[in-house]
Formats: C-alpha cells, sequence, structure tokens
C-alpha cells in the first residue's frame, strides 16, 4: 500500500505487507498524519506524535508506519527507523492489549518495586519485553516514572497505579487478563488500551482529561499540612488598581 | 510560616484544572499591559532561578534572546517548556500538571509574550497520559477563552500552543536533546556554544524552562518582584516544590520558601518511617551527590547544598533507612544511566557500561581489591569529559556513594551483599 519510491533500501525489513492481525493503516491514518504535521512549523518535529500515531492503529511501529512516516515527511526509512529505534515508548513488536511497567528504578525498587516485578514475571509467565500468549498483557520494567511519592509504582498503558505491592500488583493483572481492568489511581475513570492511549499521544484528546482525582494523596499531604499549621504564602501587596491574586480560599 | 503553597494552594479543589477552578488569568492580563522588557526585568528582580535543576537566573536567561529587526533577532523565537520530568526522584511537575494545568499554560503565554515568541512547545513526557489530557484540555480552554491564538484578550499579540508527547528517553530533559527531539530527531545534546538564547529550535532563538520556572511566572506578575523575594535566602529567592520520598511516614510535595531544611521537613511531616534511622539521601534526584544524617541541617538552597558537596537540583528528597544496600541503590542508579546514556559521547557511553560491570561484581561479591579504585578512576574519566551533564551525573551517586560509605563497599567484596532486600521493601513483615 505504502508506495517504496523514493525511500532508500537499507535492510530495514522490506515489507510492508502488514502481519496477520495487525490492523493495516488506511488513508485516514495518513491523513491524520497530515493533520499533526499542520501543528508545527517545519513538518520533520511531527514525526514523534506520527510514530505514536502508529502504535495507535498498530500497538507497535510497523515497517509499513516507518514507510508512511518516511513518505509523508519526505525521509529516508532509515532516518525514520533511527529515530524510533531512539526511543524505549516505540515497541518492535505489538503491545498486549494491556502494556504493564513496573519501576524498578533505585527508589521503587527498594520498597518493593524489585519483587513486584519479580511477582508479575512469575504470575505472567513472561519476561522483560514479552507479551502473554493470548495478547492481553505485555510487561516491562521502567525507568523513574515521575510518582516517587506513591511508590512503589506500576504504571498500565501509561497510567498511575500508585502505592502497589506483589498482591495488589497480581490483582491488577489478573483484572486485565479478564478483560475487566481494575481503574487507575489517578487517571481516567476506566482504563484505556494500549492504541487508545497513543492516540491520546499523538495529539488527539479524547475528552477524558475531568475524569479522575485533581491530585493524589501523596500531592496533598504537603498542602494539608500547611493548612492545618495555618501556614500560608504572604499575601499579595494591595495594588492600587488590581485584585489580590490569591482567590480567597479559607487558609 | 514554614509551608507557603502558591502553586499547590488549589490543588484541594476536585475543578482546579479548569479555567472556572483555576481563575480568569488575572496575571495574563496585568501582563499584557505591560512592556516586555519591563517583564523580563520583573523576573529578574524577582531573582526566580530555573527549577528543573540547574538554577540559572530565568529572567537573565529570557534577556539573553536576541530582540530587534537585525540577525538572529529577525528570526522567529520560540518558548519550550521542559516538561520531561525524569530525573530519578524528582516527582513535582508531574502532579503541578495534573492538578493545575492553567498555571503553566497562564505562565506560557506571560513568557512567550516577554520574549516576543508567536510559538510555544510543551514538551511532556509520554509515560504519564493523564498529565497529557489535562494539557491538551486546558490549551484548549485556555483558546476557547480568548487566552491563546489571534488578538489575545483583544491586543494585537498572538500565540500558539503546542502540547507535544515525547516518546520515552530520559536525555531529552538535557535542553538541547529536547531541541532535536521537538524538531523530530534522536535526543542527542548538541555542543555549546551556540546557545539556544541563539540558536535553539530550527537555530531560531528560544528559550528552555522547566515547567515549575514557567509556572511560578503569573504569581511574581501578580505580587511583583518584592512579593516573591521576600521568601527565600539570599540568593536563593521565592517558594518552589520539595517532593519527599522514600523510607519516610508522609511522601509528597511539600511548598515552602527555598532553604528549608531536610531535618525540618522530616521533623514536621513525621520523620523517617517507625523504627528506623536515615541512611542517606539525595537533595535533588540522583544526579545531585548523595547527604546523609550529617547534612539533615543544610539548608535546601542553591548555594548551602553546593557548599555541603552536592547540588539542589530539582529538590527531590529521596530519603534511604538503614535498610537499604548502598551499592545495589548505586548500581541500579548506573544502570539507568548506561540505559540513558544517549551514545553520542564516549567517555559516557562506555564508562557507564563498565562502570555497571564493576559494581554488578561488587553487589556478587565477585569483585577484587583494585574495583573501587577503577570506579573512581572511570568516574574521574567521565566527568567533564562530554557534551551534557548526563555523564556528570552518573559519577555522582559512585563518588559520594563510596565517599560517604567506603566500608560497605569494601564488605561487599567479601562475600557479596550483606542485606535483606525484603527488609527495606514497605511491605517487609506484612504477608503479601
Amino acid at each position: 500500500m505504502a508506495s517504496e519510491q523514493g525511500t532508500v533500501d537499507l535492510g530495514l525489513p522490506a515489507s510492508t505487507t502488514v502481519p496477520a492481525g495487525v490492523p493495516p493503516l488506511t488513508e485516514q491514518s495518513r491523513a491524520e498524519a497530515r493533520e499533526i504535521m499542520a501543528r508545527y512549523p517545519r513538518s520533520r518535529s511531527a514525526l514523534l506524535p506520527m510514530l505514536h500515531l502508529v502504535q495507535s492503529v498498530q500497538g507497535y511501529v510497523s515497517p509499513q508506519g516507518i514507510a508512511l512516516c518516511a513518505e509523508e515527511l519526505g525521509l529516508t526509512k532509515a532516518e525514520v527507523g533511527a529515530v524510533a529505534t531512539f526511543y524505549s515508548m516505540y515497541r518492535r513488536t505489538p503491545a498486549g492489549t494491556y502494556h504493564v511497567g513496573v519501576c524498578t528504578n533505585t527508589l521503587c525498587a527498594v520498597l518493593g518495586g524489585d519483587a513486584i516485578f519479580d511477582a508479575l514475571k512469575d504470575h505472567l509467565g513472561i519476561g522483560h519485553n514479552q507479551t502473554t500468549e493470548d495478547g492481553t498483557v505485555s510487561l516491562e520494567h521502567i525507568e523513574c516514572n515521575a510518582a516517587c511519592d506513591f511508590a512503589p509504582v506500576v504504571m498500565v498503558n501509561w497510567e498511575f497505579y500508585d502505592d502497589q505491592t506483589p498482591g495488589t500488583a497480581r490483582e491488577l493483572v489478573d483484572s486485565l487478563r479478564a478483560g475487566a481492568p481494575l481503574p487507575p489511581t489517578r487517571g481516567p475513570k476506566s482504563l484505556p488500551t494500549f492504541t487508545q492511549t497513543a492516540r491520546v499521544l499523538a495529539g488527539f484528546n479524547d475528552g477524558r482529561g475531568a475524569e479522575g482525582v485533581t491530585a493524589g494523596p501523596a500531592s496533598l499531604v504537603g498542602l494539608e499540612l500547611a493548612r492545618s499549621r495555618g501556614d500560608q504564602a504572604p499575601p499579595y501587596p494591595a495594588a492600587s488598581d488590581d485584585t489580590p491574586a490569591n482567590d480567597g480560599q479559607e487558609g | 510560616m514554614v509551608f507557603t503553597p502558591v502553586l499547590s494552594d488549589n490543588w484541594d479543589r476536585p475543578d482546579a484544572f479548569t479555567l472556572e477552578g483555576y481563575g480568569d488569568y488575572t496575571a495574563l492580563r496585568k501582563a499584557l499591559t505591560m512592556d516586555p522588557d519591563a517583564l523580563i526585568q520583573l523576573v529578574k528582580d524577582s531573582g526566580l532561578r530555573g527549577r528543573g535543576g540547574a538554577g540559572f537566573p530565568t529572567g537573565t536567561k529570557w534577556g539573553f534572546i536576541p530582540q530587534g529587526p537585525e540577525g538572529q533577532g529577525a528570526k522567529p523565537h520560540y518558548l519550550v517548556v521542559n516538561a520531561d520530568e525524569s530525573e530519578p526522584g524528582t516527582c513535582k511537575d508531574v502532579p503541578l500538571m495534573m492538578a493545575n494545568p492553567h498555571v503553566l499554560v497562564e505562565g506560557v503565554i506571560i513568557a512567550s509574550y516577554a520574549i516576543r515568541a508567536n510559538h510555544a512547545f510543551i514538551y511532556v513526557r509520554g509515560e504519564v497520559a493523564h498529565v497529557v489530557r489535562r494539557l491538551q484540555e486546558a490549551v484548549q480552554q485556555a483558546y476557547a477563552a480568548g487566552h491563546l491564538g489571534k488578538g489575545i484578550q483583544g491586543t494585537g499579540y498572538d500565540l500558539e500552543v503546542v502540547v507535544h508527547a515525547g516518546a520515552g528517553a530520559y536525555i531529552c530533559g538535557e535542553e538541547t536533546a529536547l531541541l532535536d527531539s521537538l524538531e523530530g530527531y534522536r535526543g542527542q545534546p548538541r555542543l555549546r556554544p551556540p546557545f539556544p538564547a541563539t540558536h535553539g529550535l530550527y537555530a531560531c532563538p528560544t528559550v528552555v524552562n522547566n515547567v515549575e520556572s514557567i509556572a511560578s511566572v503569573p504569581s511574581i506578575v501578580l505580587g511583583g518582584a518584592d512579593w516573591f523575594s521576600s521568601m527565600g535566602t539570599e540568593k536563593s529567592k521565592g517558594y518552589t516544590l520539595y517532593s519527599l520520598s522514600g523510607h519516610v511516614k508522609r511522601p509528597g510535595q511539600y511548598e515552602a520558601p527555598l532553604g528549608i531544611t531536610l531535618r525540618q521537613l522530616l521533623d514536621l511531616s513525621g520523620g523517617v518511617r517507625e523504627g528506623h534511622q536515615l541512611k542517606f539521601w539525595t537533595p535533588g534526584g540522583s544526579s545531585t551527590p548523595l547527604l546523609t544524617a550529617e547534612h539533615l541541617d543544610v539548608p535546601l538552597d542553591y548555594e548551602a547544598v553546593g557548599a555541603a558537596g552536592s547540588m539542589l537540583g530539582t529538590k527531590a528528597l529521596q530519603v534511604f533507612d538503614e535498610t537499604t544496600c548502598v551499592v545495589r541503590a548505586v548500581l541500579r542508579w548506573t544502570e539507568f544511566y548506561a540505559h540513558e546514556s544517549c551514545g553520542k559521547c564516549t567517555p559516557c557511553r562506555e564508562g557507564t557500561y563498565w562502570m555497571v560491570q564493576i559494581l554488578q561484581r561488587l553487589e556478587a561479591g565477585q569483585a577484587d581489591a583494585g574495583d573501587i579504585d577503577t570506579l573512581l578512576d572511570t568516574c574521574d574519566n567521565i566527568f567533564g569529559r562530554s557534551f551534557c551533564a548526563l555523564g556528570d551525573g552518573a559519577t555522582s551517586p559512585i563518588v559520594s556513594g563510596v565517599q560517604h560509605f567506603r566500608d560497605e563497599f569494601v564488605q561487599h567484596m567479601r562475600g557479596g551483599c550483606p542485606f535483606d532486600p525484603t527488609a527495606s521493601t514497605l511491605f517487609a513483615g506484612v504477608p503479601a
């Protein structure tokens, strides 16, 4: 479907046909890729979101996806492949419907992330960067995901599951395999699939931003402590023509 | 006042992330009546320093942007927000953007107006989908309210803002790697000079600022430079978010003036977890050298932490108690740096690989007598010898770990790790 013309073959997977079970990119995908390109002063800036778009259709960055990006941006497939392979979120094989990442960077690891990762490998019978046979769950250990005050942290499709233990993590993956995912602790009301999330990352708002908590419990401990102590920032000076900025919220 | 919530002040409102919950962009209205140069001067006078780790004065950075019709000044100007929060231990920008995205968007518009940019980008790491949604919606709401787009709030000022999701690469938190990534390339740092201020995005004048820095701007516009600098210490002005994590009773975000100490934070928040003692901590992420209990009274500002032999960094206070093996901690961080090294500079690419090998031998009890010195020698050959700070950061946990806990490293050479990893977990003693 994608033309080979104008691209240089450097031994990357030559076929742009799609393996069985993987949805093909369509003319709509191409139109959406162009929509992404239009957001930027220079079209090549669209490459990362375009690769997210490819994953939103196919669950990974396929040779067909690389060819489409190369054609639209006037790049070689090698140039696109070089970028795609640099970033850890782009997959070379299809992700599970639910992609589970266990933080095993130092702080999460020490607080229990290593034990959680071991428990899930054992429970699912798969290792790092592998997918269960039914294609439901893929597993990887991930680096710090900026939620250290909620450690140990597990991400599913890049939504937060905070304060995990081996037991809660096993329950979580059981719920994924049963097709009835437990909801994220800080995220939408229900868990999107891997491909649905990839579409958000491509810049297509799914309208679910208002769902879920404003802030998790750990995010609020400092504010609660300040309130209980009666601490607040100094008031803005009363300027002649300006209203004070603090919203007058009760301190 | 020990705590001074400004950025976090509305986080307990269920609608804080909406325009209604945030407010009417009053700081922007005021800023648009000001001369852009006066805004830059205001931010300079406030003493605001970059909250992404380096602590460079924000207003000075803005002042470096060439203006006027000649040379680089004539090219388009860009503002790029570094929302790629990935430094291990750092967890302030993500909750800020999740709960209060509008304070960032308002800051983006004010900063763009000040540096005379008509296009701004928020480069947010891709691994936080709900933060991406909150930013997308906040930007959409700002457009709908006339705070973005053509003729903002009835003035002649135009600004487009794009929320750009990254794809997993710690190195893209480095500002020139971020720019390469935003241009659609592998995220690898650039040699400087030229600096982004003159040759940044698309080789045009560009300001790259951290989320918290930009989010601090609306309050400075409303409160003034003196209000902001009434908080903090002599050279480290203002309030900031401290992120407490690890073996503590109440991990979380604490917003306070610069200069608070870890002892104060621990005393007020309940301290180290029950029955345990502090062993080591980072003041600002894994790239800032480890400190110990003897540093509990160091004021957490740029100068004092520097004088104590570390760096304030991102104010990510990761606390580890006596159940934690320092060799295991340092090994894991080193594996992280080896994984995240972009491969451009040989000392960092090769050095981090070899340091992992040595630390794995140590942790397994297979190291020989010279290995600790080889490790330190390798650090010597990385530090200061790479384009960006990732290589330097990789040496921090090792050099400081050996400095404070050499005996523990030596002990590992005789029979391996003496620690029980289950004792350091939060569910130690709790049936799984």
